[in-house]
């Protein structure tokens, strides 16, 4: 796994990230770092977490000990696509249950777990806040709002391709 | 009457050159050029505005708690970690209008002798982050952060920090711990942050809509803010309106209005979904008591109930609830109340830190014995282990979470109690698809 290294570009952003914080501060930098982290290697593996520690001079427990607390962090591999869908009361309301359902049987698979082709898994969370725009799933930094079955096939569609 | 939201649908009012067009960024210029710190202050103060994340806590008075020792940095930090169940008002400004939160934290942290800043939000924003950034780094092109501001000699520097999906990030000390790069356990307190905050110097954390509306009070004065609504309720509120209504959306309503006319008026939700009638609304966010259709619309004393913090309020938890957030969730007849109250107490077992004993476990047993009656698999007397565990969370942890997850389970089943005797004594009915328990004689409508 000696291949985990950010690109220069990100080892930049991350020195300017550091720099928001007062000198010896640089800890704070843990959650802006994970998820840059997550975004390169999709899952927040051991050796990547001990790759964070390093980059902030710190000791690899207090990097576990924070992706482990923090809900948005996969420490277990996933899909390509992750849908990430709120299951809270509003989006409820809004039908998401039924909605979710038909995710899931479009796919094939339960929540948490991944299709075989490695393309999709499904997550369930809580509150997206975006409670009057339900129901709603989140896939990375896009939000999917107004969900119905047919939208549900649409999006998939779409990136089946 | 719109302060926040004047100009939200502006097309471009998301770039600085629109935004000052409208009208932007007239408060920094007034308040660094022509007003001391202590000056910004007293307006707020005078303005009554109080602090809108849901604690409703006086802004200006927590803003004059704020420590100033000599040489040491103070700190003014806004949660955007709008994660309460109901509430999305910090998101859809933030994501309209990000400059109006940026020239309330330039207002706000002149005010407060803030050389830092940071904007903590909730990481699933990510998008909304990008927003935030872009406009930042607009405002320092344009000299209204960075060193020396406007030629006043005022620095300000402002960042985003994103949170990682943990709703108790939302209470103030969890997100001055997580802001320090640690899992979001909350504090005891005291010290309260005022004194002992972030990296242990003084602190102010307020939410984005109280901060986006210092702008307002700096450029009209403390007096007109507090000339709009009712008594102690001053200003405006943005109310996250959600479930069964026409317009689902966030409104800027000015506080004092009725609940009736926020429900059934067209300028707001615009009534229930065609068809069907209320049945129970959570007015102000998940963690605050549910009321039945009657109870929200009128209060013990048979007056019409208003948006305010006191009028929700009347009747206590017996017959009242709370604004809170304003995150306003609307109910028709179809709504199950059990499974509605399932999902609320499995979120806050999920989202419990697991700090304080009554909280992990107590949250842990709500969500397994509701979800016990909505399989149908319920005990009569599970209704009263659920009220006794809710009691027995209430007041015993070191911050609000635990009220939070007691409250909504009490509530559903203080107003709701046939329901779930219905969902225990009726196994088989009560677990078809789409089955609701309709109260005899309940009309549900008004």
């Amino acid at each position: 796994m000696s291949n985990i290294v950010f690109p220069a570009e990100t080892l930049d952003l991350i020195k300017k990230i550091i720099a928001r914080y007062p000198d010896g501060k640089q800890k704070s930098a843990i959650l802006p770092i994970l998820h840059l982290a997550q975004a390169e290697w999709k899952w927040c593996s051991p050796a990547v977490m001990d790759y964070v520690a390093t980059l902030l001079s710190i000791s690899p427990i207090e990097v576990y000990e924070v992706a482990s607390f923090y809900t948005m962090f996969h420490l277990e591999p996933v899909g390509e696509h992750v849908i990430e869908y709120c299951r809270t009361g509003p989006c409820c309301l809004m039908g998401g249950v039924e909605v979710y359902d038909h995710l899931k049987k479009r796919l094939g698979i339960q929540t948490g777990e991944t299709t075989k082709d490695g393309k999709f898994t499904i997550k369930e969370v809580e509150c997206l806040a975006a409670c009057g725009w339900g129901p709603v799933f989140q896939i990375r930094e896009k939000y999917y709002m107004h969900l119905t079955n047919e939208k549900v096939d649409e999006i998939i569609d779409e990136l089946s391709k | 009457m719109k302060i926040l939201t004047q100009h939200i649908d502006v097309p471009g009012i998301e770039t600085i050159d629109v935004f000052m067009k409208n009208g932007g960024y007239k408060a920094v210029e007034k308040a660094i050029k022509t007003m001391t710190p202590d000056e910004v202050t007293e307006e707020v103060k005078k303005s009554g505005l109080r602090g809108r994340g849901g604690a409703g806590f006086p802004m200006g008075m927590k803003w004059s708690f704020l420590a100033k020792p000599e040489g040491v940095p103070r700190y003014l930090v806004c949660n955007a970690d709008e994660s309460e169940p109901g509430t999305f008002k910090d998101h859809y400004l933030m994501w309209k209008s990000p400059h109006t939160l940026i020239e309330g934290m330039i207002v706000s942290s002149f005010a407060l002798g803030a050389n830092t800043s940071y904007i903590y939000v909730r990481g699933e924003l990510m998008y909304v982050i990008n927003i935030l950034e872009k406009a930042i780094q607009e405002a320092y092109d344009k000299g209204l952060l960075g060193k020396n501001i406007l030629g006043s000699g005022y620095d300000l520097d402002l960042f985003v920090q994103p949170g990682g999906g943990a709703y108790i990030c939302g209470e103030e000390t969890a997100l001055l711990e997580s802001l320090e790069g640690k899992r979001g356990n909350p504090r005891n307190k005291p010290p309260f942050p005022a004194v002992k905050g972030l990296w242990q110097c003084p602190t102010v954390v307020n939410n984005v809509e109280s901060i986006a509306a210092t702008s307002w009070i700096v450029n009209n004065g403390g007096d007109a803010y507090a000339a709009i609504g009712v008594g102690r309720s001053t200003g405006t509120k943005l109310i996250s309106a959600s479930g069964h209504i026409k317009k689902p959306g966030v409104y800027e309503i000015p506080l004092g209005i009725t609940v009736e006319e926020f429900i059934y008026s067209d300028e707001y939700c615009g009534g229930i979904r065609d068809g069907h009638k209320l049945k129970a609304v959570v007015a102000g966010g998940s963690s605050v008591p549910i009321l039945s259709a009657d109870n929200i619309l009128t209060t013990d004393a048979g007056e019409k109930r208003l948006m305010t913090y006191e009028s929700l309020s009347e009747g206590g938890f017996a017959s009242g609830t709370m604004l809170g957030s304003g995150g306003f969730i609307v109910m028709d007849e179809t709504t199950c109340i059990v499974h509605n109250t399932l999902t609320f107490a499995r979120f806050y077992h999920h989202e419990s830190c697991g700090q304080c004993s009554p909280c992990r476990e107590g949250t842990g047993w709500m969500d397994k014995v509701i979800k016990r009656i909505e399989t149908g698999k319920g005990r009569m007397e599970d209704i009263d282990l659920l009220v006794d565990v809710a009691k027995k969370i209430e007041g015993n942890t070191i911050c609000p979470l635990g009220d939070a997850a007691a409250w909504p389970v009490a509530a559903a089943i203080r107003h709701f109690r046939d329901e779930f005797e219905w969902h225990i004594t009726h196994p088989e009915e009560a677990t078809k698809p789409g089955a609701v328990y309709m109260r005899p004689g309940a009309s549900w409508s008004n």
